[in-house]
């Protein structure tokens, strides 16, 4: 009897003894080809999170990065932009994605150069994506609107897709008699931050709501969580139009949108022209390749609803490994290489030179 | 005892002492004790990190309780709207699963009732993600156009107002995939009670010249009455705090409504609010997500001590 009890305890003992046992070894057979391996010299695990948005593009990244230094594994964890920040002011990640740059309003600015030992932490662009509005109509297969028109349907003040705001621009349109259904994120989210950011500018009177990061309820429409969630509401029920990342509406039609004269497609390119048109934050400095988005451009061939991530890093590590893997991973994602790779995998707009060239100056001084 | 007869049984009394000995009840005793004791200091420490946690939100307004007034506007609605999801859930949920259950226990052949109850315990093995994609591709589509007749003739009731979405997203499609949810947990319990009712009262009953729901009636349904309750309790804690799936299959908003037919207009629950918000929350605005954490705690503890008072009061009575 006791001597059986005995024997089962044994088995899975050491089944887990040997489970740990070989986890060990792996680890000192990473350490030990370092040395050996000539390909990169960095090795460790580099973990850091924020938002969700880089997520796609930082798949592509860690796969890229990981392919010149064999080393070492880059894992990014989505937990959305406040999530990254406050575990980035924490020490919990030694850099972090954020669709919104620092700033003190809750005092993340000063709590971020504290835990970066008294030095101003490093922000710099390194997403930028075209939100697209995307729409479900049989039959409509180019749909045009103005920056007045999008507001209305987007706070609930035009009703019906044979409305005249959009009728006018869509001559050759068949607009069906219809109710709209606008798609909004029922989840916080820079996305609607950014998007709304955008109504607001171009279109005060039609969006009251302000710039906000919630969908305000009073605008009804219907709610669905994340990016993925509006694209598939979208996609099941006709007469829908919503916002969600250009590279996941490819398969729905996606409206082109009013800027100056022009009506003008949510491509990569038009969406990186925005940030050469746009003036620098107010807090933007010798480290922070910040902007503040120029929605209202009339630049022709800019597509202004664009969604701006920053990654952001300390100038020094307590652990200079830490600061290492950091700089490495970070002047990577910058490089050619690195925004070419999350063009291909991601659908984003690569960073212009300029931008590129004053971000790497910055992250050359990590260490 | 001390009689001559029983020299040998008193022997084996020793033997058995000497030989499970002490020791093994010692141990069970501790065993058993421990655990006892580790859920109420989980408990316990649950209740005391959302009160720690939670507490900083008493005061938030603005910004940090998402634009409402006060901490009360931002939990209100939320709460309202977790107890009408439930509510909707287990009016469905309980007459379907206690009828199931009456099957397998009492109707059914026994290879039928087996297969039955296996199928169902099957429901509960479905993580609730499943759920929550089956709710938004098949069933809230495939609800639409009973929205779509519910709103026609019955919209002059507040309930099916509409207007009704054409991906059908509604408080009722999350009321049903709660309740599918629920659906197994109270058929299990259900089941096991009704099967220990007495056999000797139901041959009674039926020796009576009761019929077979009569019988039903009269003796299993009193004597699985609080069984029944702790089923249909259980249930509600699970709908209550059921997170992806309603989250998935909600379109929510933050107010107040009984319309249970639309998108546009739909209360949102706590926690779904929370699975929405936390990933993208930081300061005050945690500490706000996590009192509404503290208030859920609550209401199910709440439900939970009225549920076994009503229990109680009823095995009293019979």
């Amino acid at each position: 009897m006791t001597s059986t009890s005995i024997r089962r305890a044994i088995v899975p003992g050491i089944a887990a003894l040997t489970l740990a046992l070989s986890a060990c070894g792996a680890a000192n057979e990473d350490t030990g080809s370092t040395s050996v391996d000539g390909g990169g010299d960095l090795s460790g695990t580099l973990a850091g999170g924020g938002a969700s948005t880089q997520q796609a593009a930082m798949g592509a990244w860690a796969v890229g990065f990981q392919g010149i230094n064999p080393d070492v594994t880059v894992e990014y964890d989505p937990i959305g932009s406040g999530g990254g920040r406050e575990n980035f002011i924490s020490g919990a990640f030694p850099f972090a994605g954020s669709d919104a740059y620092l700033t003190d309003d809750e005092g993340e600015l000063s709590d971020a150069t504290e835990r970066c030992g008294g030095e101003a932490p490093i922000q710099v662009p390194s997403y930028i994506s075209p939100i697209a509005v995307a729409y479900n109509l049989p039959g409509v297969d180019e749909l045009r609107l103005s920056p007045q028109a999008l507001a209305g349907i987007m706070a609930g003040k035009i009703t019906t897709w044979d409305d005249e705001a959009i009728a006018e621009d869509n001559p050759d349109a068949d607009l069906p008699s219809e109710r709209i259904n606008t798609v909004h994120r029922s989840d916080e989210s820079g996305t609607t931050e950014n998007f709304t950011d955008y109504l607001t500018t171009v279109a005060p009177d039609a969006w009251d709501a302000g710039v906000v990061e919630t969908w305000p309820t009073e605008y009804g429409g219907e709610g669905a969580k994340g990016t993925s969630g509006v694209v598939q509401t979208v996609e099941n029920s006709e007469f829908s139009i919503g916002y969600a990342d250009a590279s996941q509406t490819a398969e729905l039609g996606q409206a082109l949108i009013g800027v100056g004269d022009d009506f003008v497609e949510p491509s990569a390119e038009a969406a990186a022209k925005i940030l050469e048109a746009s003036p620098e934050a107010e807090s933007a400095s010798d480290t922070a390749v910040i902007y503040d988005l120029d929605f209202a451009t009339e630049e022709a061939g800019t597509y202004p609803i664009v969604l701006t991530s920053y990654l952001m890093a300390c100038q020094s590590y307590d652990d200079a490994a830490d600061g290492e893997l950091v700089k490495a991973f970070v002047e990577y994602v910058i490089s050619d290489e690195g925004q070419d790779q999350a063009a291909a995998e991601a659908g984003s707009a690569p960073l212009s030179d300029s931008i590129q060239e004053q971000s790497l100056s910055i992250i050359e001084n990590i260490g | 005892m001390a009689m001559t007869t029983e020299p040998r049984s008193d022997r084996d009394v020793t033997a058995i002492d000497q030989s499970t000995g002490r020791v093994g009840d010692v141990v069970f005793a501790g065993l058993a004790r421990s655990s006892g004791l580790l859920i109420m200091l989980a408990l316990a420490g649950v209740a005391v990190f959302l009160v720690v946690q939670g507490s900083g939100a008493l005061g938030n307004t603005g910004d940090a309780v998402y634009g409402k007034d006060s901490i009360w506007g931002y939990v209100w609605p939320l709460l309202f709207g977790t107890l009408l999801a439930s509510v909707i859930a287990m009016i469905i949920a309980a007459p379907l699963a206690i009828g199931v259950a009456l099957i397998i226990s009492h109707y059914a052949p026994r290879p039928v009732a087996k297969t039955l109850g296996w199928l169902i315990d099957l429901l509960a093995a479905i993580p609730s993600v499943v759920y929550g994609l089956w709710g938004i591709n098949f069933l809230a589509l495939n609800l639409v156009p009973a929205y779509d007749w519910l709103q026609r003739n019955a919209g002059w009731i507040p309930f099916f107002e509409g207007p009704v979405p054409n991906s059908g997203r509604t408080m009722l499609t999350a009321g049903i995939v709660l309740a599918v949810m629920a659906l197994p947990i109270i058929t299990a319990i259900c089941r096991e009670v009704f099967a220990q009712t007495p056999k000797m009262h139901q041959e009674a009953a039926l020796a009576l010249g009761a019929t077979r729901w009569e019988m039903i009636r009269m003796t299993v349904f009193p004597y699985a009455r609080s069984g029944m309750i702790s089923a249909v309790l259980l249930g509600l804690g699970r709908a209550l705090g059921e997170t992806m799936a309603v989250a998935l299959v909600l379109a929510p908003s933050l107010l107040v409504s009984f319309n249970l037919i639309t998108a546009e207009q739909s209360s949102s629950t706590i926690a779904a609010n929370i699975a929405l918000n936390f990933g993208n929350a930081s300061g005050a605005k945690i500490d706000t997500l996590i009192f509404t954490g503290l208030v859920l705690f609550i209401i199910t503890f709440a439900v939970n001590f009225l549920g076994r008072a009503i229990a109680v009061r009823g095995v009293a009575k019979g």
